[in-house]
């Protein structure tokens, strides 16, 4: 596919528990390489959205299509199961807010980090390992400790032992749910840089949920503002926060800024 | 010759045989009869019954003679003996309400049409071994008679909530399919109820026992009331292909347990209380109970409940309730192994030589 | 029990009970489990395992599935840990001499079927034979994903990476795959199947065979085949290929040096030997004049004289 193709198409996407809408009608395009802030308030919505685009939820209407690296578009939920659970380890990552439950923890670094060349069919011990290495250095964690277990590992490195299990398949789709949430501030801001460092060099598109307004404009190219699960506002990330246009994203952006 | 447990053939038979002088024990006592067993270990009969699966109490009672006593192993002999039995059909589902009460109480109101009956309950005994049962005695013990006889309509407690709309229905499933069947199909999921409870019905009561009671612990809490018990003997029908109507082919014995929990209800119900349910052959009480409440816990999904405890996990308690199984398979374990243990042993050798060689070259460095 | 015995045997045994215990419609049963097994290659076929009058764990499974394939002209061995004599193998060979009344035999090479718990004979099968296995656990998966609906998820996608996870594991921990018996296996370049707890040492054996190679696990209630000639490909890493377990020494007894060997401890002082553990392999090597250093026999000199134990 060339760059002109558009690498997520959402159109009209609902998803209801029971009474509550927890996204309507969200409708947007994510372009290869386009990193792509949610933000809103706890409740409005993100987590469903970001579920609902991974495949991993679901939603009762509307359409997600994803063009996969042949530029043949094609709508996620419609296909079979195992294709869009490949999709999942191959062209897709997800880094979960909470790192335990993106990772094997009774698995080695380098296990976890391996899993996903496995997975499309590696079988040479040396090169798994090679790359797991290689990954491990380009998160900054200490080679010495590849064959540690993650459970062993602080909550930043574990973080960053996701993110390498999830970038090791050269994946074209990042989703991240929080992935700075329960994250000290000096680490947050390390990590922050490294995942910019990274989304950059590797071109790779990132939908990114957070609610913290200066994530999203140090990652993001591009911001949506969500609110009772509908998207209020959206635009480039500076348009949106300096001259935020709906009411709700104003008091979001004042919100912010008087703390 | 060069195995573990040698002399097979020889020394299975005398085995064999040893097991047999050892099961008559002492010839100078008298050999307890079928009879015996049935009459005055007839709770042990009943759970033999209803674990293997099959109501016959001479053969269950023979089967408790077989075994010394050891009930799993006799719920073990009839199992295997069942499944060699050809299969006429099914009969009608047996009624319950139908039943000929000998006991019958609830917990949820004081009283209640047709009243609470005890029956032969041990509830009320103080458990003080008696020594005068030590020896035999000649005048049989003797109840008094009840000076009215057991009301005829005996309502249940669950019929007198539903009728309200407090308490979820329990009507067959739509269209009311044929029943799954263990005996003949394996095990699938996810699992519906009627595999949950045929399964809970052959379960091992002492399995069943600390699970329900698991739940009362918070390892998966509902809130439990008993609704009704009830126990006593209900018909047995049968409708042949060639007539097209039922005949009764005799009575059996059966405990029943309805338990009430408290749900609170959901967007798409109101708070109403849900059931749990037990049934088991003759008189086993604390079986059906325990079966009710793992019942009702293995149907957390179905309301909406967070499936997290032992309790609540449907492979988790269905591949893990049945003792024929799972006798067996611990017991496998006296098997030789040494193949596996030769194999493991000759890696761990090759493992430690790898570390010493490692240390070595560590410490030469 | 008398009046309780079945009335609808028609066979001529005296048990009372139908030709191989199983009636002929459980047989039939099994029988299209067993034909999907093999149209299947290492795909576990769920079937409706009966009780057995032996225990689960005990070879549930591959007795249901000698039962229903055994006619009254087959030829039966039967053999635990590789050997004729241990009490289990001599325990089922009479449950089918008792209820089949078939003929048996301790020779690998006349038996038409070959009922084995943890050990593939030595000798070469052939295309007119069939290999029983006994299996307490017939999921792969089993110990990294204990659920069996998931387990079902991933032998449908052939989502297998985790399997490959486990071998990463052993090497990074201990520098070799540790797995010693049991080693999971890829049949036909599709299914991953566990061969039962054999020794890896028979692994090899199970590629490319002429005999046809059955697998029953009752408790488990699953049966699954590899057909004639089919790949059997042991799970490694290009760099740390599958091997097998070797001894310094040769059999004590035949002196083969190709055979999986049992260890015996002759006395407290560290003594020693070993011998194969195929005692019909041993047995026949030394019935053509093959010996091995402790050949007069230690053991069953010290054991003369002793009482059967029971
Ligand atoms: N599985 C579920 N069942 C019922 N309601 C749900 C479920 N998941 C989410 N919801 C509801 O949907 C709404 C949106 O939830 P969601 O988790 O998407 O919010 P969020 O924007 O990610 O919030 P936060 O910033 O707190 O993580 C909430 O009202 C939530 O209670
Ligand atoms: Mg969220
Ligand atoms: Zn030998």
């Amino acid at each position: 596919m060339s760059d002109d193709d558009v690498l997520l198409q959402v159109d009209g996407v609902c998803k209801n528990f029971g009474e509550i809408r927890a996204c309507d009608n969200v409708s947007f395009e994510l372009w290869p390489g386009e990193v792509l802030g949610i933000v809103g308030e706890s409740g409005s919505g993100k987590t469903t959205l970001l579920n609902c685009l991974a495949g991993r939820t679901e939603p009762d209407s509307g359409l997600i299509s994803y063009t996969n690296r042949r530029g043949e578009a094609s709508d996620i939920f419609a296909m079979f199961e195992p294709e869009r659970r490949m999709l999942a380890r191959t062209d897709w990552g997800f880094v979960h807010q909470n790192p335990r439950d993106g990772l094997r923890l009774d698995i080695t670094a380098g296990g976890n980090i391996g899993e996903r060349l496995m997975m499309v069919g590696a079988r040479h011990y040396g090169n798994i390992r090679g790359e797991a290495e290689t990954w491990m250095n380009r998160v900054e964690l200490e080679l010495g400790r590849i064959d540690s277990l993650p459970r062993t590992f602080s909550g930043g490195m574990q973080q960053r032992l996701q993110i390498a299990r999830n970038l090791v398949s050269g994946p074209r789709l990042i989703f991240m749910d929080e992935p700075t949430g329960g994250l000290d501030v000096s680490v947050q801001a390390r990590l922050l840089d490294l995942l910019r460092e990274l989304v950059r060099e590797l071109n790779v598109a990132v939908v990114i949920v957070t609610h913290d307004l200066a994530v999203a404009r140090l990652l993001s190219d591009r911001l949506m503002v969500m609110r009772h699960g509908a998207v209020v506002e959206s635009g480039l990330t500076d348009q949106v926060l300096d001259d935020p246009q709906h009411a709700y994203s104003q008091l979001l952006v004042s919100s912010i800024l008087q703390v | 010759m060069y195995v573990a447990v040698k002399g097979g053939e020889t020394a299975i038979e005398n085995a064999h045989q040893l097991l047999a002088e050892e099961r008559r024990g002492d010839p100078d006592v008298a050999e307890i009869e079928l009879t015996q067993i049935d009459e005055q270990l007839g709770l042990a009969v009943d759970r033999v019954m209803t674990e293997g699966s099959l109501y016959d109490r001479r053969l269950a009672a023979l089967a408790v003679k077989q075994a010394r006593g050891d009930v799993i192993e006799a719920v073990f002999l009839l199992r295997a003996y069942r499944t060699t039995l050809p299969r006429f059909g099914a009969s009608e589902p047996i009624d319950t309400a139908r039943m000929e009460i000998r006991r019958r109480i609830s917990a949820t109101f004081k009283d209640l049409p047709g009243g609470q009956i005890l029956g032969p309950t041990f509830d009320y005994t103080h458990r003080l071994i008696d020594f005068d049962l030590a020896e035999p005695s000649d005048d049989a013990p003797e109840a008094p008679l009840a000076e009215t006889p057991v009301n005829d309509a005996m309502p249940r407690v669950n019929e007198l909530l539903e009728s309200e709309g407090l308490l979820e229905r329990a009507a067959p499933p739509e269209d009311d399919p044929e029943p799954f069947d263990l005996t003949r199909e394996p095990m699938s999921f996810p699992a519906g109820r009627d595999q949950h409870l045929q399964n809970l019905a052959r379960g091992d009561e002492g399995f069943l026992l600390a699970l329900g009671y698991s739940t009362q612990r918070g390892f998966g809490r509902n809130h439990p009331f008993a609704g009704e018990i009830r126990m006593g003997e209900v018909a047995v029908e049968f409708v042949p292909e060639e007539l097209g109507f039922a005949v009764e082919l005799g009575d059996i014995t059966v405990s029943e347990c309805q338990m009430v929990t408290q749900f609170t209800g959901s967007k798409e119900a109101p708070p109403q209380f849900t059931q749990g349910y037990g049934l088991a052959f003759g008189f086993c009480e604390r079986k059906t109970m325990a079966m009710a409440l793992v019942d009702r816990a293995l149907r957390a999904e179905e309301f909406g409940e967070a499936v997290e405890y032992p309790a609540q996990d449907s492979e988790f308690v269905l591949y893990h309730s049945d003792n024929v199984e799972a006798q067996g398979f611990v017991s496998h374990l006296k098997l030789p192994h040494y193949v596996d243990f030769q194999a493991e042993l000759t890696l761990v050798r090759r493992l430690r030589a790898d570390y010493e060689q490692a240390h070595r070259q560590e410490a030469a460095e | 029990m008398s009046a309780r015995k079945r009335k609808t045997r028609h066979d001529d045994g005296e048990t009372g009970y139908n030709f191989a215990y199983l009636d002929e419609q459980t047989k039939r049963m099994i029988r299209r489990c067993i034909l999907k097994a093999v149209a299947v290659p290492g795909y576990q076929v769920p079937f409706g395992s009966r009780e057995m009058p032996l225990p689960y764990g005990w070879g549930t499974g591959g007795i249901q599935v000698t039962a229903s394939i055994i006619g009254r002209n087959d030829m039966l061995k039967v053999i635990d840990q590789g050997s004729d004599d241990t009490t289990n193998a001599v325990s089922i060979r009479a449950f089918f001499a008792k209820t089949a009344d078939v003929a048996t035999t301790e020779e690998t090479s006349k038996a038409s079927v070959i009922q084995t718990r943890h050990r593939i004979p030595e000798r070469k099968l052939r295309a007119d034979q069939i290999l029983v296995y006994q299996v307490p656990i017939p999921e792969p998966l089993r110990f990294l994903e204990p659920r069996e609906t998931e387990c079902r998820k991933v032998h449908a996608y052939s989502e297998y990476g985790v399997m490959q996870v486990k071998l990463y594991e052993d090497i990074a921990r201990y520098g070799r795959i540790t797995t010693a018996y049991a080693y999971p296996v890829r049949v036909d370049d599709r299914y991953i199947m566990d061969p039962s707890p054999i020794p890896k040492f028979d692994n090899p054996k199970m590629d490319n065979s002429p005999a046809l190679q059955l697998f029953g696990a009752g408790r488990e209630k699953r049966i699954y085949a590899i057909p004639p000639y089919t790949t059997v490909h042991s799970l490694d890493f290009e760099d740390h290929p599958f091997d097998v377990e070797t001894w310094d020494e040769p059999c004590g007894l035949c002196g083969a040096t190709d055979s999986f060997l049992d260890e015996i401890i002759l006395d407290d002082q560290g003594g020693r030997m070993f011998a194969c553990s195929d005692s019909n392999f041993c047995t026949a090597r030394r019935a053509d004049g093959h010996t091995g250093q402790f050949a007069e026999d230690p053991i069953e000199e010290s054991r003369k004289g002793e009482p059967a134990h029971v």
